[in-house]
């Protein structure tokens, strides 16, 4: 782990000008901040891929917005089961399968990225496991929308209310870990239309579509059994609620009817200074930081195999058809 | 933790090992532990490998793995495949070097079994051994549940 030291000066009443943040910069941990703007979104899951597995540094990415749509699956995504296939394949979105877990994202140049590469001891006392990094983000995040919203780390999403505008995945390998999240800051309404509704789906995503139908009737045990000697009334209750996923734009919100763009990323950086130390870096001079040789598992899916799933999943109907205008 | 009692004996009977309980995780004597929370069986010339008990617990409930193809070299303390686990991907890590004989394809259709019986019907791979010296390398059930305990304690 690499550890900074700040030079301590006294002021000249006596005593030191060392305040609490300072004094707490002895001895935290150094990490590497590479902004971008407008970074591909393929290129920026390659950097931070490579980071994770060649990297020794600790690193905190922030793009602010990718070039063009693309839709962002996790390791385990099937096109079929997310993705409204035809649609995709009419209007040219690139799909790509990503290196962590989670879930399907659709980013555009409104998505704003921030994500953490770590040591596995760079943060004392953090156990590298999914929920105790997932919890540490929070904390981060609790800093930098304090007073704003209703924010909270819901299930494995960042939400206002019960509504989310950020998702989150992760990456942990023997000694490192990747925990990155993409903000909808703004969304087009038309590019929630490729995405399906996930097969599982976050709990707090469901909404009751039926009234509870309550059902109750007592009986008596002596009427049930004539070796019950003693009377007892007892309750059968039945509730039938049927729930459903919320629809995208149900569920999703904008970040922008909270904060502006520039003081979201501003407040991020300040709240990662509270953990660690950060060292601007440019991004020509990544490449001094990393192995050069790496095999990236992040990649685009070719047409062949959009049109493939589409043909094997039969509720896309015929790929043959015109696309709509 | 009945249920895990029922399956912790199933899989002893199965391994034909014996049994302890470190108050949470289960752990198995007779198998060998690598730090990464992997454990590993050998019989003869042939290891199988999952992870541990500890291991699921800490990941949660396991969506996939992603396992390597039959005839892959794999290498001691290096990742050769992956478990889903919600929202994080975790590297799974070999604790003995050879080659790939055979992977769990069950795992493909229930990769909850990892979570449900990870030493027993959620085994990963079986690996034809190139080394059995590498075997000194790792913990054994006592030292590998007292690891346990000084990780979480840690932390």
């Amino acid at each position: 782990m690499q550890r900074a030291w700040v030079s301590v000066k006294p002021r000249g009443r006596g005593g030191f000008a060392m305040g609490l943040p300072e004094a707490r910069k002895l001895g935290i941990p150094l990490m590497n901040l590479v902004r971008f703007k407008g970074l591909p979104i393929l290129q920026q899951l390659h950097l931070e891929e490579r980071l994770l597995r060649t990297s020794s540094d600790n690193w905190c990415i922030i793009n602010d917005g990718t070039d063009q749509p693309t839709i962002v699956m996790g390791i385990s995504g099937k096109p079929a089961e997310l993705l409204e296939i035809k649609s995709v394949l009419c209007d040219h979105i690139p799909v790509i399968r990503r290196f962590t877990g989670g879930g399907t994202v659709i980013v555009d140049p409104s998505t704003i990225f921030v994500t953490f590469i770590c040591n596995k001891d760079a943060v004392p006392g953090l156990q590298p496991y999914p929920r105790p990094i997932m919890s540490w983000s929070e904390q981060i995040y609790n800093k930098v929308f304090q007073g704003i919203g209703d924010f909270h780390l819901r299930e494995n999403d960042y939400v206002f209310g019960n509504h989310k505008f950020g998702g989150n995945a992760q990456s942990i390998t023997k000694n490192r870990w990747i925990h990155h999240t993409s903000f909808l800051w703004d969304y087009e309404v038309r590019s929630m239309a490729y995405l399906k509704l996930p097969e599982r789906a976050p709990e707090y995503r469901l909404h009751c579509v039926k009234e509870a139908k309550q059902v109750s009737w007592r009986r008596n045990l002596c009427d049930l059994s004539s070796n019950i000697k003693h009377a007892s009334w007892v309750d059968f209750t039945r509730y039938s609620n049927q729930y459903k996923a919320r629809d995208h734009l149900e569920f999703i919100c904008r970040m922008k009817d909270f904060m502006p763009r520039s003081i979201f990323v501003d407040r991020s950086v300040e709240a990662t200074k509270t953990h660690f130390l950060l060292r601007s870096t440019e991004s020509e001079n990544i490449e001094a930081h990393s192995g050069t040789k790496f095999c990236h598992s992040t990649r685009l899916l070719t047409k062949q195999e959009l049109e493939a799933a589409a043909f094997a999943a039969p509720s896309e109907g015929a790929l043959s058809q015109p696309c709509s205008l | 933790m009945a249920s895990r009692l029922l399956w912790a004996s199933r899989a002893a009977s199965y391994l034909r090992i014996s049994v302890f309980h470190r108050g949470f995780s289960t752990v198995l004597k007779d198998l060998k532990y690598a730090d990464s929370h992997e454990w590993v069986k050998v019989e003869g010339n042939t290891a199988i490998v999952g992870i541990t008990d500890h291991a699921q617990d800490h990941l949660g409930d396991v969506v996939y793995v992603e396992l390597p193809e039959v005839g892959a070299p794999v290498e001691q303390s290096s990742s050769f495949g992956a478990v889903e686990s919600v929202k994080a991907t975790s590297d799974i890590n070999s604790p003995v070097s050879g080659k790939v004989v055979e992977v769990n394809k069950e795992l493909n259709d229930s990769p909850g079994l990892v979570n449900s019986s990870p030493y027993d019907k959620g085994w990963i791979i079986k690996v034809e051994v190139g080394d059995s010296g590498e075997l000194k390398n790792l913990m054994g059930a006592e030292q590998y549940s007292k690891f346990c305990e000084e990780e979480d304690a840690k932390h």
